[in-house]
């Protein structure tokens, strides 16, 4: 059984919803990722979703595009950040580490290299935006023969056909995208993402996580009502963004804290 | 090359093109897929095309044997296609009117657009305001400051224009942002996508809709100089004139395709946009093709003195004409490409647009080593009245 998998299982004998943050690698330094995590962790957090960094986020709102260029302007690359995985490791076997990112950097690695080094440097799942299963047969066989689930979104667009064929291929959780937009964006409607859930559930029995445009413990808990796990990432980066690097551990630990709190009650 | 026949069903040429998109964006390109697949069977769509071409565009563009430059340089001869003299300025309104037409049969009343040099981007205002659409083009901050012209013509025409602030503020940039508000306005709204890259069906799609430049020529030329030309020319930004005009000439194995990237200072100096002669595959822009990237895989910012030529992609299609050798790929450098501007204007009373001034370059640099019954035909694939602000700045002078 994968970590995530070990993950979910624990989640549901408890009655409780996974709380999945998400922080770009490298921001604001390379140094501070790794506690970062550690805070993320025991503040409350399930799964940890790790951003790639790269220059031209297609997906991305303004917070995390401004997350990845401060990341790149440290020189932050994907072995670095295997490197920063591998050290996390060193404290904490248990929490579930997810890759988000874009293609470019991975194909750039090499994705047979990559696939086996996030392998062998404690990485859980890998989710790659512009990766859709059609263009993607080669690196699914890769990830499924090293122990890493492939994460992939669904959207409000998705059909009826192409829920089946992503819950045909995805490993771990369903990544549901909230809303037609980027991440951050500011304009989640609860009721539509709970009238969009059924067609998912009834094509897969894997968790489901929603993400994109959640930023409180008000619509955490709203979301957390009718899925798996809830995914909160600009808002983590703008409050890293916001304390500046002495205070972004302390900070993004209070800011968990009550959603966590939210989530349980 | 008897069997070109690419793309594939999922827009590959080779390993090159495909559809690498964020899943919200799938279903609209299913449609878009499904849509251009009934349009460019349908005779009543490519009639009203063709059409519109004819009167609005002013189709067919002349073939024009530039005698007294050719004449100068002393070797083969070279005939110009005049894509400068359509409508608006340059090749760009060909694909924009096809792109409009299929948003309007599919019922998206909002169009959106990237440009660079700003010639894209007037013309999806351009089609957009014959059609009644509202239209945004997102713009490169940088460039908005280096054609501020198009920038007014833009909005003289109704549309909005977004300056982008991310990343390097050019092309690529304003690509991301158009990606974005594509993804977050998808039910009402149609990307006019400038060149023939990004997913699937557009590189396809543009090249089928540019390729009336190279249908044409293949009547023109012969008809002006008794038989086919030995080689084609065209500048290679991300690829659409290069490729509009290369395309009905691939099955043509007498007639050598020669694409002409921006070497900017120098490819030496890695200040340059040259993604075929100095790029890797990888994925960026919904396909996967050469590009300009670090070791890390990120998106390298480009430098040209062109701002149409600014871009560290190219169309899918172009990587693999490369890769299977029937295309050549060569770069021209901005002091070569303003060379070939000056040459032009003075000796033939044409001003071209900095991007296919690079094509005139290379153009030129093979004619002189060439013998006088051979012909060279290159593609003017614009006027150059945008760029007198940064021919005027370079050569010291101010407005």
């Amino acid at each position: 059984m994968s970590r995530i998998e070990a993950t979910f299982e624990a989640l549901r004998a408890a009655r409780r919803k996974a709380l999945i943050p998400y922080i770009t690698a490298g921001d604001p330094g390379p140094d501070m990722t790794v506690p970062l995590l550690h805070a993320l962790a025991g503040a409350g957090c399930d799964i940890l979703e790790i951003g790639v960094p790269f220059s031209d986020p297609m997906a991305d709102g303004p917070a995390i595009q401004r997350s990845s260029e401060r990341a790149l302007k440290k020189g932050v690359g994907l072995s670095d950040i295997l490197g920063m995985v591998r050290e996390f490791r060193t404290k904490d076997s248990v929490t579930p580490i997810v890759l988000m990112g874009y293609a470019n950097p991975i194909e750039a690695m090499g994705v047979e290299k990559f696939v086996a080094a996030a392998g062998a440097s404690g990485v859980d799942g890998v989710l790659v935006v512009d990766y859709p299963p059609e263009e993607c047969g080669d690196f699914a066989a890769l990830c499924a023969s090293n122990g890493i689930d492939q994460v992939f979104l669904l959207a409000p667009t998705s059909t009826d056909a192409r829920i089946q064929e992503v819950a045909r291929v995805g490993r771990g959780y369903l990544y549901y995208v909230s809303l037609k937009g980027v991440t951050g964006a500011g304009h989640i409607d609860i009721s539509d993402v709970a009238a969009h859930l059924p067609r998912i559930r009834a094509a897969s029995k894997l968790p489901i996580g929603v993400g994109f445009g959640i930023r409180d413990a008000a619509s955490a808990k709203a979301i957390a009502a009718v899925a798996d796990a809830v995914v909160i990432g600009s808002r983590i980066i703008e409050e890293i963004e916001a304390a500046g690097p002495e205070n972004a551990v302390k900070r993004v630990a209070d800011l968990i804290r009550p959603i966590r709190a939210a989530l349980d009650s | 090359m008897q069997m070109y026949d690419l793309p594939d069903a999922r827009g590959h040429f080779g390993p090159y093109g495909g559809s690498f998109v964020s899943e919200t964006l799938t279903q609209a390109l299913d449609q878009l897929r499904e849509a251009y697949e009934l349009a460019r069977k349908d005779p009543a769509f490519l009639k009203e095309f063709h059409y519109e071409l004819k009167h609005y565009v002013g189709r067919p563009s002349p073939v024009y044997h530039a005698k007294r430059w050719s004449g100068q340089i002393g070797g083969a001869q070279i005939y110009l296609k005049r894509e400068d003299l359509n409508h608006t300025g340059a090749h760009k309104i060909n694909n924009t009117i096809g792109q409009a037409m299929l948003a309007r049969r599919i019922g998206k009343k909002r169009v959106i657009a990237e440009t660079g040099a700003g010639m894209h981007g007037v013309a999806s205002a351009t089609i957009a305001a014959r059609y009644g659409m509202k239209c945004v083009v997102y713009m490169g901050s940088e460039d908005t400051v280096r054609q501020v012209q198009n920038v007014y013509r833009m909005k003289l025409l109704g549309a909005t224009v977004v300056p982008v602030e991310s990343g390097s503020k050019t092309l690529k940039d304003a690509l991301n942002e158009a990606m974005r508000d594509w993804v977050t306005n998808v039910d009402d709204t149609f990307y006019i996508i400038g060149t023939v890259a990004g997913p699937h069906p557009y590189p396809m799609m543009v090249r089928d809709f540019q390729s009336v430049i190279g249908e044409e020529c293949k009547v023109q030329v012969p008809e002006m100089a008794g038989r086919q030309p030995d080689a084609v020319i065209a500048c290679v930004g991300g690829g659409s004139n290069a490729m509009g005009i290369f395309y009905p000439y691939i099955k043509e194995e007498g007639v050598r395709l020669i694409g002409v990237e921006a070497a900017g200072e120098g490819i030496e100096t890695g200040r340059h946009a040259a993604s075929l002669c100095a790029g890797k595959p990888g994925v960026l822009h919904g396909n996967r093709t050469y590009l300009l990237q670090d070791a890390n895989g990120q998106i390298i910012e480009t430098h040209s003195v062109s701002a149409g030529l600014d871009y560290p992609g190219v169309g899918p299609e172009h990587a693999w004409l490369k890769d299977a050798g029937r295309a050549e790929y060569v770069a021209v450098t901005d002091a070569q490409a303003l060379k070939a501007f000056h040459d032009l204007c003075l000796l033939e009373g044409i001003i071209p647009a900095l991007e296919s001034a690079h094509a005139l370059a290379y153009a030129a640099q093979l004619a002189a080593t060439l013998p006088k019954d051979r012909i060279l035909l290159v593609n003017l694939s614009g006027r150059g009245d945008k760029d007198m602000h940064t021919v005027a700045q370079r050569s010291g002078l101010k407005f």
